[in-house]
């Protein structure tokens, strides 16, 4: 750096920072693929693929537990009953607003899909328990109604609803 | 590394830091200040690249142990799984596959560039041994990774390799069963050799930083062999050093790259694609190629100890190296008998190489016999006597007194590239001479050209719709196809078959699932995710079907074959990215079929084949001309069907080849631009210093 051209300095410093963005360049492409590796490979999403569930063997008021994407899913059968008290309340009331209808596909209400995992933790709640009749999560004590929705404990949401839709009256296609 | 050190931070935060830990201080007298030779070649650059190996090899290592699974059932197919399946698998695999191999040949440089310009000599007797420590470590860590994937040649190269210490008299069996952790080689040897292959690359990390340490406590060689006596004869190792490390390290990975894109398959044995079967062993087993020369030691050995004893021999007589020289002198470059026996000693290693591979018998082993003495007589005759009949050169006063000199005379260097490239152009004249009369032998595959071979090689995807209709018509009544699944079909640079098509072809397909809530298996369609069904049950359903000779499944073929190419014609195939001798092989193999000659003992069930191994297969003749319909009008002849299914069976098993060879290009060009810029700034930077 004893040069004082200042013509000198400019090509000098053009190759320094060329050379110094190059390396920058390469060192970014070789980090991509070390990221990208940790994706879920090309095995685990096509096992991700669309399942069908077959509905008619789920008597009224059961709920029964399939697995999609590692994911439990519940597929509950609810009665009237079960149906009228997910109903009968006000959706503004709730912590994290819905209707019955929103939660449910038109047409077949007694059919509640939704993804067994609570809002709070990650813990898989019960069904049929808890003060609401829904869900009841013992990990931390979320309880969730009829419909799934949260009433209360730690929870900030209701439990998701999984990609789905009818197929047929007694099939569905989650995902 | 190199005492306390003059570095002052300025900011007071880094000042606290300092203060109590003076790291910033360390690394700067280490790697900023440090005063290195300023007559260094580009030998010296190898201790750098080997550092970034390592970094590479245990960067690539963690990332593949997230995808691995090491259980002697599971082991091969989770390799598989890494190469097809996860993202940018294939380049992880190449990266540590191949890594192996460039780490072994900058060692080998690095090693012989001590050798040459006398590293080991007083005061450098501790980091040489050092160096010594870490060779063994990489040997037992690479032999360990090559079990890893558990095809043949690992499963047997392990049998091989943990039977070397049955050897040691009284204790060497319970040792051996100590290293099983069985009755024979099986999943607790995979299982260990996983959690020793993850732990010893640390190891030789903690090692290379002692090596490090005594490199700077002793300070660097140089090829003048005369210690820096002031501030004239050294430059800072940054810039200078590191730019010119920079510039090196890129020329290399120029050469890395062209084996991990193009050639990935070369260095290693087609008979590792096929899975470990306890009951089969190879017809020919060789190690790995940087373990050559000492497996060729072992062979030459008639006794068991023995071989074993000198195998180890030649690596630990290395150690006592600094003690075995007794010339004062330490570079060759004044030593001209040294210099001499020097590149004899080179041409015995690449020898004893050369005969590691070929089978034990007849010429090979005497030659083998001779190569030995010679290595060992060059450590043990050679070096302790040589001092007292040779008179070195004068040596330079100083290293500045030796870089004035250097520029002068270019005619030497001249002379000997024209010698390099008068001796590579008759290998390549020799090479093609040999090429053609391979060609004409009658058990050699004949070369055929392929669509993807060389470095913009892409699938053709209406051969490989073709061939996967000879496959799935003719060949998959009796192979299975294991590794691929239905959605391959659909995936890009394969046989180019849209979702729904792949996903028609799978909903023809019977898959049994289950148990359902009954605890009953039940038969469904097949999915997309569903791998393609195998004609039979089990091996033992295939053997008992086929004559007692299972057929084998398929995915792998492509890669799981091989011929040889006979010297000098394997050197020429590295440089011209020849990869195709499985797909030839098939080719070959199919269309081979042919009445037996006179004289010929054919058994009974077998067939006769012009290119199978020993010319009798179990196999009968698969394909007869008309015998699979092709919609486009290729014409329907057994040629036609095997060469397009031999390119379906390429793509099986190398699905990801086109990307592979995308990336590769874009890579090289990167790599050129790059270590031009390095080139032109090392020349600025160097530019003060001459």
């Amino acid at each position: 750096m004893t040069t004082t051209a200042s013509a000198e300095h400019t090509r000098r410093d053009f190759l320094y920072i060329a050379t110094g963005a190059a390396a920058a360049i390469g060192t970014a492409a070789t980090i991509w693929p070390l990221i990208s590796q940790m994706n879920p490979d090309a095995s685990t999403i096509a096992a991700g693929a669309p399942i069908k569930v077959d509905l008619a063997p789920i008597a009224e008021g059961q709920a029964i537990k399939v697995f999609w994407r590692g994911k439990p899913i519940y597929i509950w059968h609810r009665t009237k009953k079960e149906i009228d008290e997910a109903k009968a309340v006000p959706a503004s009331s709730l912590p994290d607003p819905a209707t019955d209808a929103q939660r449910t596909k038109e047409g077949h209400e007694q059919w509640l899909v939704v993804i067994g995992i609570c809002t709070h933790l990650g813990c898989i709640p019960i069904a049929h328990e808890g003060d609401f009749q829904g869900f009841f999560c013992p990990c931390h004590g979320s309880q969730y109604d009829t419909a799934g929705r949260i009433r209360r404990g730690p929870a900030p949401a209701n439990l998701p609803l999984p990609p789905y839709e009818f197929a047929s009256d007694t099939q569905i296609q989650i995902g | 590394m190199s005492g306390p050190s003059t570095f002052q931070p300025q900011n007071p935060v880094l000042k606290w830091i300092e203060r109590r830990l003076p790291i910033m201080g360390l690394v700067h007298g280490s790697f900023v200040a440090y005063p290195t030779p300023r007559n260094l070649n580009y030998w010296w650059t190898f201790g750098g690249i080997l550092s970034f190996m390592l970094v590479v090899q245990i960067v690539t290592g963690v990332i593949l142990a997230m995808h691995y699974t090491p259980h002697a059932d599971m082991a091969f197919n989770s390799v598989e799984g890494i190469v097809r399946d996860v993202n940018f698998g294939w380049l992880l695999r190449y990266l540590h596959s191949n890594g192996a191999s460039m780490f072994f040949i900058a060692v080998y440089i690095h090693m012989l560039r001590g050798l040459y310009y006398g590293s080991y000599k007083e005061p450098r007797e501790i980091l040489w041994i050092l160096g010594v420590i870490i060779y063994l470590l990489m040997m037992a860590t690479g032999f360990m990774g090559y079990v890893l994937p558990w095809g043949q040649m690992s499963f047997w190269g392990a049998t091989v390799i943990t039977n070397l210490f049955s050897a040691i008299p009284w204790v060497g069996d319970s040792i051996v069963t100590l290293l099983w952790g069985g009755y024979s080689v099986g999943n607790p040897t995979l299982n260990r050799f996983f959690s020793l292959h993850y732990l010893l690359p640390f190891l030789i990390l903690g090692v290379v930083i002692l090596h490090v340490w005594a490199l700077h406590v002793a300070g660097q060689n140089n090829p003048a062999g005369v210690e820096p006596k002031s501030d004239q004869d050294t430059v800072p190792f940054t810039p200078y050093a590191t730019v010119k490390d920079a510039f090196g390290l890129c020329c290399f990975l120029l050469f890395y790259a062209w084996f991990i894109f193009f050639i990935p398959n070369y260095l290693g044995d087609p008979d590792n694609y096929v899975q470990a079967n306890p009951a089969v062993t190879p017809a020919h087993i060789v190690p790995e190629w940087y373990y050559l020369p000492f497996y060729a030691i072992l062979r030459s050995i008639p006794n068991k100890l023995g071989g074993v004893v000198c195998m180890f021999g030649a690596i630990i007589v290395l150690a006592f190296l600094p003690w075995l020289d007794t010339a004062r002198t330490r570079s060759s470059r004044y030593r001209p008998l040294a210099k001499q026996f020097f590149w004899l000693f080179v041409i015995v290693c690449l020898g004893l190489g050369y005969l590691g591979a070929q089978p034990p018998e007849g010429i090979y082993v005497i030659a083998g016999r001779i190569l030995t003495v010679c290595y060992f007589a060059y450590f043990l005759i050679v070096l302790p006597l040589l001092s007292r009949v040779e008179t070195p050169k004068t040596l330079p006063n100083s290293i500045a007194d030796d870089v004035l000199a250097k520029t002068g005379s270019l005619a030497k260097p001249m002379v000997s590239t024209a010698l390099a490239i008068a001796v590579i152009g008759a290998l390549t004249f020799g090479g093609g001479l040999k090429a053609q009369a391979a060609d004409e032998h009658d058990s050699a595959p004949p070369s055929l050209k392929w669509s993807f071979a060389g470095p913009f090689g892409k699938f053709n995807e209406g051969q490989l719709q073709r061939g996967y209709k000879v496959y799935k018509e003719v060949c998959s009544n009796c192979h299975s196809m294991n590794q691929l699944h239905f959605r391959n079909l659909a995936d890009p640079g394969g046989p180019g078959f849209s979702t729904a098509q792949a996903l028609a072809v799978a909903s023809e397909a019977k898959v049994q699932d289950g148990p359902n809530d009954a605890g009953e298996m039940f038969e469904r369609p097949g999915r997309l995710a569903d791998k393609f069904p195998s004609p039979f049950a089990n091996e033992q359903a295939a053997r008992a079907a086929n004559g007692g000779a299972a057929p084998p499944d398929l995915s792998l073929m492509a890669k799981a074959r091989g011929y040889e190419r006979g010297f000098p014609q394997f050197i020429f195939d590295a440089f011209l990215q020849f990869q195709e001798k499985g797909p030839n092989y098939i080719a070959a193999i199919l269309q081979g079929y042919d009445a037996a000659p006179a004289g010929f003992a054919l058994p009974e069930g077998s067939n006769y084949n012009k290119y199978f191994p020993g010319h009798a297969i179990k196999m009968p003749k698969p394909l007869s001309d008309g015998q699979v319909t092709f919609d486009d009008g290729s014409p329907q002849t057994v040629q036609q069907y095997a060469t397009d299914v031999a390119a379906f069976l390429m793509w099986a098993a190398e699905p990801a080849l086109v990307a592979r060879k995308r990336i590769g290009v874009q890579v090289m060009i990167f790599l050129i631009i790059f270590a031009g810029l390095l080139y032109f700034t090392k020349r600025k930077v160097w530019a003060a210093a001459h």
